[in-house]
């Protein structure tokens, strides 16, 4: 699988996603600076978290107008798999790529630490390592993470079974508690229509390596690559 | 304070800029002339306390600074201490305390900003933050507005620029009610071959300017810094700087690009001071003159003046000495990353700092003697007389349970998730032991190895007896390195103290000098970086002294770390050290007897260095599965730390012969440690042989922890009381 991970001025977890990549993939992906409009035919693209260009109009709001986003956008739309995590999430929501929008957290406050979610289908190429149903543990951190749409949107993707994951309790429950920023129906992540565009506020990048306390987040690396090869 | 260009320099407006009469005469006779007012400026801030040290440098000087794993001791950006593998491991602590109290969330985020250039300038990549905060009583009205404020504003910052935020600690007592502390300390990683220092050098050399544009915020920061509160301090907002999180990730990722090149001569970051400081810093150190063209300074307000310029304390930017030719290939650096680059002025030898404006002289002063002839003093003190020491018999014995949940449901020996869990604490994927234990373990990148990094300090103490206290805060934070499995590599120290020039302050910050060179000696941890903040007093009430010791410790092999937490039922729980039960000034007699009296526990730094390494030895041999260190709120309080991060209880033994139970369970003796093991005979064998006095106290297992003499207490109902004060108070409940 040959990845390429989008890097703006602001990203702070490009490096974090390069080392998941590598560890899977088994060699390293291709970093692409933001200034770079174009670049080589890839099997998968990740816009990683950070805070793109400083994030103080709106999470993701000025990324969406660089010249590498409109290159993103063109190659997911021709069906090459897009990945956006935590900040890269909020990219590709303010892109259309994405529907719905990434609010402030409920409680107002950035929150770290580790949740857990459930994976709602294995049927997708970011979660066939997976089990329908399966219940990881993998962190968050973010300020801006509330997932909302309108109630027609959220019945959508409910109803064409686009909610990649969901936050629970780490028995499986549903439950506000459960939810660290207060996302419409506990969502955790979605896919576009064609499920080959995955957008989620978790970091599956951080908990990839025993020695960090967790390693939920390698199936969806390891499924990806088994997937793209 | 400069509304004109050019005022007249009167004694009133000399009074304004912090010099007194004495040392305005000093001025006089270094420049052979009345300086005007942008000359009064530059020796206002270089010759304030913040800057100068002139009061805390005779003390300072007696504190051990070298090693053979030292390779720059204080008087750089930070300390460098070599880790192997051809890296070093360069870090600092510094204040941002008043700025903080004013406007905490500003003041908070310049202060994790201005640490974080102090390391990256010196050519690392930072890869922890902590930060050390006291705040007032829990019901004074301020608190929880500066609780807030302060914790999102250090957020904010490590956040965005993507460093994580790995430890800490926080506490709360009325003597901060006034003055609050926010100490924030960086570690990071260099080449020991590609450390960059402030000394410029090169006669004719291009002197540029980076970062951010100059503004009008922050002038007369440093001079701030080192006067008292009074009630209208709140008129000082405007001298707090205002952090820009994004334009710092621009900037550390923009030097250290170029650092990977040859053009950088000598650099140094505008902190306190600005331009003043880093271009009398960078002239000094190299003992050269330089020259600024303050015209070609980029602003981003009109009409600054020459003395605003100087003094402008606008944060995110730097000034490096470069390679001659090498103006070009830097400038690509910094456009690419979008940031300002500005070639200002040259390395001269006539020894002056020299600054013309649209070609006329606006200041001129020798560099050598501002330095030198910086005035020192050499402040009267007095000792703080003994506090009685206090039997434990003869204080009323609570029962366990009580007073353990008591202690747990405490300001400050509450759980601090509240907290950092507002703080991205994985970024860069290396946070092995997370905040929450004794001290974060960070890997290493490319290596086996990783570092332990603590803060730790006990105000109590010191204000009780300030060399006891300050003995204390080293040994805590030396054994809170060890506790992980780290070999204490140097620390870095934080001396929050009161207006100095009350003698009974001034013996405070003598004496905990004192206790702490001691203790750096005896352990083998020098300090090698360190920052002093006076003047922590409003309205004639000083804080209580607070000597914070920020510590970094090394693992070779990072897979050998441990934390606090149980790892398994029916492991046998071993105590290291000697317990006498001592209560004086303990957090037991503070929270459940509601006084603070009494000497402070006695620092054998024999013992804590025998024990301390016999516990290291015994981590490294893969014989613990869990470890914590022993302070405040002693066994009982260390014991439920270690279940609720295990979430597995525990079940303990009685007391030994002769000590009081409620002193066996609270009581604060030094040099002790909780070992969790499989494998207790082995440890049992060895203490033996080494002569160090460990016992079994208890097991591991179960829902619960029974301590003796006491009902057990559910490790459901100890959450509740550890976890659930700080979110409450700050709902306002």
């Amino acid at each position: 699988m040959k990845a390429a991970v989008i890097v703006f001025p602001g990203s702070n977890r490009d490096r974090d996603m390069l080392m998941a990549l590598e560890r899977a993939a088994g060699k390293p992906p291709l970093a692409i600076w933001h200034g770079d409009a174009d670049f080589e035919p890839v099997d998968l693209i990740v816009v990683p978290g950070g805070f793109s260009y400083g994030d103080y109009l709106r999470a993701g709001a000025m990324a969406v107008h660089s010249p590498i986003m409109r290159e993103v956008a063109k190659r997911a739309q021709a069906g090459v798999p897009v990945l956006g995590v935590c900040n890269g999430y909020q990219i590709l929501t303010e892109a259309g790529l994405l529907p719905g929008a990434l609010l402030h957290n409920a409680r107002l406050k950035f929150v770290c630490g580790d949740i857990h979610m459930k994976v709602e289908t294995a049927q997708s190429l970011f979660t066939a390592g997976y089990e329908s149903g399966q219940v990881i543990r993998v962190p968050v951190a973010h300020h801006d993470g509330n997932y909302f749409a309108d109630d027609e949107t959220l019945d959508r993707l409910e109803g064409e079974g686009r909610v990649a994951f969901r936050y629970c309790t780490a028995e499986g429950e549903f439950d506000d508690k459960a939810n660290p920023n207060g996302s419409a129906r506990h969502i955790a992540g979605i896919y576009n229509e064609t499920k080959t565009v995955l957008g989620l506020m978790p970091h599956p990048e951080n908990a990839t390596d025993p020695q960090l306390g967790g390693t939920d987040g390698a199936a969806l690396f390891d499924g990806l690559v088994a997937a793209l090869h | 304070m400069a509304e004109a260009k050019n005022p007249e320099i009167t004694p009133e407006l000399v009074a304004e800029h912090g010099l007194t009469a004495e040392e305005y005469a000093r001025v006089l006779a270094i420049m052979g002339r009345a300086p005007n007012i942008t000359e009064l400026g530059i020796f206002s801030v270089m010759w304030s306390e913040h800057c100068s040290y002139k009061t805390s440098k005779k003390w300072l000087r007696t504190l051990p600074t070298e090693g053979p794993q030292v390779i720059q001791g204080p008087g750089e950006n930070a300390g460098v201490v070599d880790i192997g593998d051809g890296l070093a491991c360069i870090f600092k602590i510094e204040s941002h305390n008043h700025p903080s109290f004013i406007e905490p969330y500003q003041g908070a985020a310049t202060g994790v900003g201005g640490i974080l250039r102090d390391v990256f300038t010196m050519g690392a990549r930072p890869i922890a933050n902590l930060n050390a905060l006291r705040f007032g009583a829990p019901d004074h009205p301020k608190t929880r507005h500066l609780v807030a404020g302060v914790v999102a504003g250090i957020g904010g910052y490590g956040n965005c620029i993507g460093v994580p935020t790995v430890g800490g600690e926080c506490q709360f007592h009325e003597s901060y009610n006034g003055n609050i502390l926010v100490n924030a300390m960086t570690v990071g990683i260099a080449p020991t071959d590609r450390i960059f220092y402030s000394a410029a050098a090169g006669i004719g050399n291009p002197v540029v300017y980076v970062g951010s544009k100059t503004g009008r915020d922050g002038i007369h920061g440093a001079t701030m810094a080192s006067a008292e509160f009074s009630e209208d301090s709140e008129e000082k907002r405007p001298t707090v700087q205002v952090g820009d999180p994004f334009t710092e990730k621009l900037l550390l990722e923009a030097c250290l690009e170029l650092m990977a090149t040859d053009a950088i001569i000598a650099i140094q970051d505008m902190g306190a001071a600005g331009l003043t400081s880093s271009s009398v810093e960078m002239s000094s150190k190299g003992g050269v003159g330089i020259e600024l063209d303050l015209s070609a300074v980029p602003r981003r307000e009109e009409g600054m003046t020459p003395y605003e310029i100087m003094l402008s304390e606008s944060q995110e930017r730097m000034l490096m000495v470069l390679r001659p030719g090498r103006e070009d290939a830097a400038r690509a650096v910094f456009e690419k990353w979008e940031l300002d680059f500005a070639v200002i002025g040259r390395v001269t030898d006539t020894g002056r700092l020299v600054l013309t404006e649209n070609g006329e002289t606006v200041a001129d002063i020798p560099v050598a003697p501002l330095v030198e002839n910086a005035p020192e003093y050499d402040r009267p003190w007095e000792a703080t007389p003994p506090s009685p020491e206090i039997a434990a018999v003869d204080l009323p014995a609570k029962p366990g349970d009580e007073a353990l949940l008591a202690l747990l449901a405490s300001p400050d020996h509450c759980g601090k998730g509240w907290i950092w869990h507002q703080y991205d604490h994985l970024v860069m994927n290396d946070t092995v032991i997370r905040p929450g234990g004794d001290a974060a373990v960070v890997r290493v990148r490319d290596t086996s190895k990783a570092l332990a990094v603590t803060t730790d300090c006990t105000p109590r103490y010191c204000y009780a007896d300030p060399v006891r206290g300050g003995a204390q805060a080293v040994a805590e934070a030396w054994r809170n390195l060890t506790a992980t499995g780290a070999r204490p590599l140097a620390a870095t120290d934080n001396m929050n103290f009161g207006n100095p020039e009350r003698p009974r302050v001034m013996g405070q910050f003598a004496g905990c000098i004192e206790g702490m060179g001691e203790a750096c000696r005896a352990l083998s941890f020098p300090i090698v970086s360190g920052n002093v903040s006076l003047y922590n007093e409003t309205s004639g009430k000083g804080i209580h002294p607070t000597p914070v010791i920020g510590g970094v410790g090394l693992l070779d092999d990072v897979a050998l770390a441990v934390g606090i937490g149980f790892t398994d039922p029916d492991l046998s729980i071993l105590l290291v050290g000697k317990t006498q039960g001592w209560l004086g000034c303990s957090a037991y007699l503070r929270e459940i007897l509601g006084r603070e009296d009494g000497a402070p526990p006695p620092v054998d730094l024999a013992a804590e260095l025998r024990n301390g390494d016999f516990t290291r030895m015994q981590i490294l041999a893969r014989r613990a599965a869990a470890c914590h260190d022993l302070s405040e709120g002693g066994l009982a309080v260390a014991l439920a730390e270690m279940a609720l991060a295990g979430d597995i209880g525990a079940e303990i033994a009685g007391a030994p012969e002769g000590v009081p139970l409620h002193a066996w369970l609270f009581g604060e003796d030094q040099a002790r440690y909780l070992i969790a093991t499989r494998n207790p005979a082995a440890i049992l064998a060895h203490a033996e042989t080494a002569g160090i006095p460990v016992a079994v106290i208890g097991r591991t297992g179960g829902e619960a922890l029974t301590l003796p003499g006491a009902a057990p207490i559910s490790l459901t109902a100890l959450r509740e009381a550890h976890e659930g004060w700080l979110p409450g108070y700050m709902d306002g409940e």
